[in-house]
């Protein structure tokens, strides 16, 4: 497997514009002959079939839901980062690129991250002109508030659902090309395979969820814009369709999947409240510029009303221990101090797995109407869920599973090791390194889906012509036979265990050792654990009904056998990773204060796996990751 | 909690549908309604009757897939809350509880629980956007829009197009969803250049899709998991005939 990064020269500042120039075109005129599928509709694949359809290309765009408005992008909360310096507070292209280096614990891509950084600014202006409706201040300009990981205010916000209005946006404007005949829309249809034709990816392989229909699509390029695979957890804040077949499938067809043991938990959950919880809530970091976090000093007092704890008796241990970033400390050290206080016992709420996040200040000093207003529908959903009233109590919270920076790998292009076949958003692994920052995933999505794609993938069209594959030719029926098969083994299994029964034990035995801290003892007990689980699903698996029609267990399945074989890569992943950085914190390296520490000698790089064969060992392969413009340091939020 | 559910079941959507009466167990009052549902097709399973297919998918009250009718109430009888937030501490042990999918004509019934709401973004393909292409936007500061007005657009834009307003009105009427798609763009200076053509082409679509007429029960406001206000109605009412008005004169 060759890894080519494809990296422009050039400064770091001038990359992006030296690339443009640099690409080949494809004349108006001609990329109505082109064919795209784009699979996926969140904030990446949604944007992305809209512009490019916009400039004249012909697009197929899937997504499993009923309609490409509600995929999981629409559940982020808290913002969009974004370097206006709007607030005149020293913001700058450069401190964006800088944060998000760092906060991703040097494991990034230097370009990307700028490029990234570059457009931000451009995104919100797009967002702004679709109408989505930004806070405000007073007097009409955009509001913003500041983020974990960064000293400056560069979020943007709409209420606590900017996912849902961003989404709006980018599906309005694929409704309008929708309308125009120029987006062919497939809902509920789930991708279950890739073609590849002579080495390029020349299609898809779908199951229409309605009506159980097996159909192929080609096309001249495949665009991946399918999310992340936190749901190979069980429990995760990912919406519970979310799944990593689409990405799992490239792979096994030659796209190389790095880094997959960088999984970011998420500081801020609803604590797990009993075995009968199917998935976790977030509530949205931005809490913590606001709400300050605390356990009591003394196990003793963690049974008691956090209200009647002194305030002397409490221990604030974020402000304690990061003093200059205090309660916006990054999304790794938050939630890794949470464990650690659970872990002495310090923990509160049921089963000890929970610390406080107090509003109680924020209160007094502001008032409970204005933190009503920034923050109201995530207290009234807290109080759906747990029936507590936190402007009278503090929150409970706990981190969980929310977001995977591995993904596919890709080069500047956003293109994976099979030609023709891209990764936007999630599915991707370029921007984040080991640790995403708060307010950055939007960003990526949009970034990705409006302005880099559009510009990156007529370098591809241009190079290899158009309209040549046939959906009857031989490449196509022999994947077309493959999916049969797996679906007519999945609902032919004679065994007792409900799919759901397997993923809930994947996703114990992933938490438990490739979770918030993972070692080599551990690690290595996982994959003989998820081998085994695997090995009785083939044997044990019970699918009731048959694939003809409406069939939401079969649906679980097929995931649930991915999510069987991916979580073995990802521990294999996570065992190979000799080092802590970022999300992925090995308990045998860490410095005297319980620090992640980094091994930037043998492992400033990504690890690429290559797939070898069923049942064979993957080839892990490396991309060097070179600094240049950011120093090489000890992250420090001290 | 110990429950009786009686649940419509359809094998397809020309299969006539009937309901089915299934009893639980051991359902924890800190689960969702969804969590319960999901309890009641692995016992299911084991029984070896078929699950219940239900729509759903984000579980956090944003996404706007789950979709069910609770005892005759869309989203069933807890205010301002989807079924995937509605907890089973809401109800008590031993109720008998009645589950159905949202019902409307502009939403047939794929199997069980599950409808296609699709008619919903032929209404938004009519007109609810603004056309802006990508790449051609000026300054996001460049055009200051008042606090009010933009809080009232976002107010608007809250909606998750779950279809509970259709289902909660006796003639099936999709108003208040068009209403609010309306609202939200028409309230901003953005939105002005295309309003008229927006409420023309969304109420022609809207009336197309099989929707019926708007009569101001307001049980559409009440079933609404965001809220959204019954003045939005009123606003696109006006503008629809301010823009009906003056294609006549024109």
């Amino acid at each position: 497997m060759k890894l080519d990064s494809k990296i422009p020269d050039g400064p770091i500042s001038e990359k992006w514009d030296n690339h443009r120039f640099s690409s080949k075109l494809v004349n108006p005129a001609n990329k109505r002959k082109y064919r795209i599928i784009v699979v996926g509709s969140g904030l990446a694949g949604g944007a992305a079939a809209a512009t490019l359809g916009e400039l004249g290309y012909n697009i197929d765009c899937f997504c499993y839901q009923d309609t490409p408005r509600r995929a999981h992008s629409i559940a982020a909360q808290g913002g969009i980062n974004a370097a206006k310096n709007y607030q005149n507070d020293g913001d700058s292209i450069h401190r964006l690129f800088y944060d998000t280096v760092k906060g991703g614990d040097f494991r990034s891509r230097e370009a990307n991250v700028h490029r990234l950084a570059q457009v931000s600014v451009n995104i919100i202006d797009q967002c702004v002109a679709q109408g989505v409706p930004f806070a405000r201040e007073y007097g009409g300009l955009l509001a913003n508030r500041s983020f974990g990981g960064a000293q400056v205010s560069r979020t943007f916000y709409a209420r606590g659902q900017t996912g849902q209005q961003l989404l709006i946006g980018a599906y309005s404007a694929l409704s309008r090309q929708v309308a125009t005949g120029q987006v062919k829309m497939h809902t509920r249809q789930e991708m279950l395979d890739l073609v590849a034709v002579d080495g390029h990816a020349k299609g898809i392989v779908t199951r229409n969820l309605a009506n159980g229909e097996i159909k192929a699509w080609t096309a001249d390029a495949v665009l991946l814009c399918t999310g992340g695979y936190g749901n190979v957890y069980y429990l995760s804040t990912n919406a519970v369709g979310c799944n990593v077949t689409a990405a799992y499938r490239a792979y096994r067809r030659g796209a190389g999947f790095a880094n997959p043991c960088y999984t970011q938990i998420h500081p801020t959950c609803i604590p797990v409240s009993g075995d009968h919880q199917s998935k976790l809530t977030l509530m949205s970091e931005s809490l913590r510029n606001d709400g300050r976090v605390w356990v009591p000093r003394d196990e003793s007092d963690c049974p008691k009303n956090p209200n009647d704890v002194a305030e002397n008796e409490r221990d604030y241990y974020l402000e304690r221990k990061y003093p200059s970033f205090g309660n916006l400390a990054p999304r790794d050290i938050s939630s890794r101090s949470a464990k650690e206080a659970c872990d002495d016992g310090r923990g509160v709420g049921p089963g000890g797995r929970g610390v406080y996040l107090d509003f109680s200040d924020a209160i007094s000093r502001l008032g409970e109407d204005t933190i009503r207003e920034r923050y109201g529908n995530l207290f009234q959903m807290y109080e759906r869920i747990t029936g507590e009233n936190a402007y009278q109590r503090p929150m409970r919270i706990y981190p969980a599973i929310h977001y995977t920076m591995g993904g596919l790998w890709v080069d500047y292009n956003l293109m994976t090791t099979v030609p023709g076949c891209f990764a936007l958003g999630e599915a991707n692994f370029s921007d984040h390194g080991a640790n995403r920052l708060g307010a950055s995933a939007l960003m990526q999505g949009l970034s990705d889906g409006y302005f880099v794609i559009p510009n990156t993938i007529g370098n591809y069209l241009a190079g290899t012509g158009s309209g040549s594959v046939s959906p009857d030719g031989p490449e196509v029926k022999e994947v077309l036979d493959s999916v049969r098969q797996r679906v007519d083994q999945l609902t032919s299994c004679e065994g007792r265990r409900s799919s759901r029964s397997y993923h809930k034990q994947l996703g114990q035995i992933m938490w438990e050792y490739a979770g918030m801290a993972r070692n080599e003892a551990g690690l290595k007990k996982a994959i003989g654990e998820i081998q085994n689980l695997r090995e009785d699903f083939q044997k044990n698996l019970h699918v009731p009904g048959s694939g003809d029609n409406l069939n939401a267990e079969l649906e679980r399945a097929g995931r649930v056998r991915d999510f069987l074989d991916f979580g073995e890569l990802l521990c294999r992943d996570a065992l190979e990773r000799n080092e802590s950085c970022g999300g992925h914190f090995r308990e045998e390296h860490q410095t005297t204060d319980g620090e992640a520490k980094r091994d930037d000698e043998n492992f400033a790089h990504a690890a690429v796996w290559e797939f070898k064969g069923e049942g064979d060992t993957p080839e892990r392969h490396v991309e060097e990751m070179d600094f240049e413009n950011v120093k090489l340091a000890v992250r420090s939020y001290k | 909690m110990k429950l009786t559910l009686k649940i419509w079941r359809q094998s397809e959507q020309k299969d006539p549908g009937r309901f089915e009466t299934h009893c639980i167990d051991g359902v924890s009052e800190d689960s969702s309604f969804l969590e319960m549902l999901d309890q009641l097709n692995e016992q299911l399973l084991e029984e070896g009757v078929e699950p219940v297919a239900f729509d759903h998918d984000c579980r956090e009250g944003i996404c706007g897939m789950c979709s069910l009718t609770i005892n005759g109430f869309a989203h069933g009888p807890e205010n301002s809350t989807t079924t995937c937030q509605l907890h089973m501490r809401k109800f008590k042990d031993g109720d008998t509880i009645t589950i159905e999918p949202f019902r409307a004509r502009a939403f047939p019934v794929l199997r069980d629980l599950v409808v296609d709401r699709s008619a919903f973004d032929k209404i938004i393909q009519a007109g609810g956007f603004i056309s802006v292409r990508t790449g051609s936007a000026p300054d996001g500061n460049a055009l200051p829009i008042p606090k009010d007005e933009s809080d009232q657009a976002m107010d608007a834009a809250a909606c998750i197009g779950c279809g509970a307003c259709v289902a909660s009105c006796k003639n099936a009427s999709a108003m208040l969803f068009t209403a609010a798609k309306a609202g939200h763009l028409n309230l901003l200076p953005q939105g002005k250049a295309e309003q008229e053509k927006r409420v023309l082409d969304m109420v022609s679509a809207m009336d197309g899709a099989g929707f019926g007429n708007c009569r101001n029960y307001g049980e559409c406001s009440a079933s609404c998991p965001k809220d959204i206000s019954l003045d939005f109605i009123s606003k696109l009412n006006r503008d629809h005939a301010k823009a009906k008005l003056k294609k006549l004169f024109s």
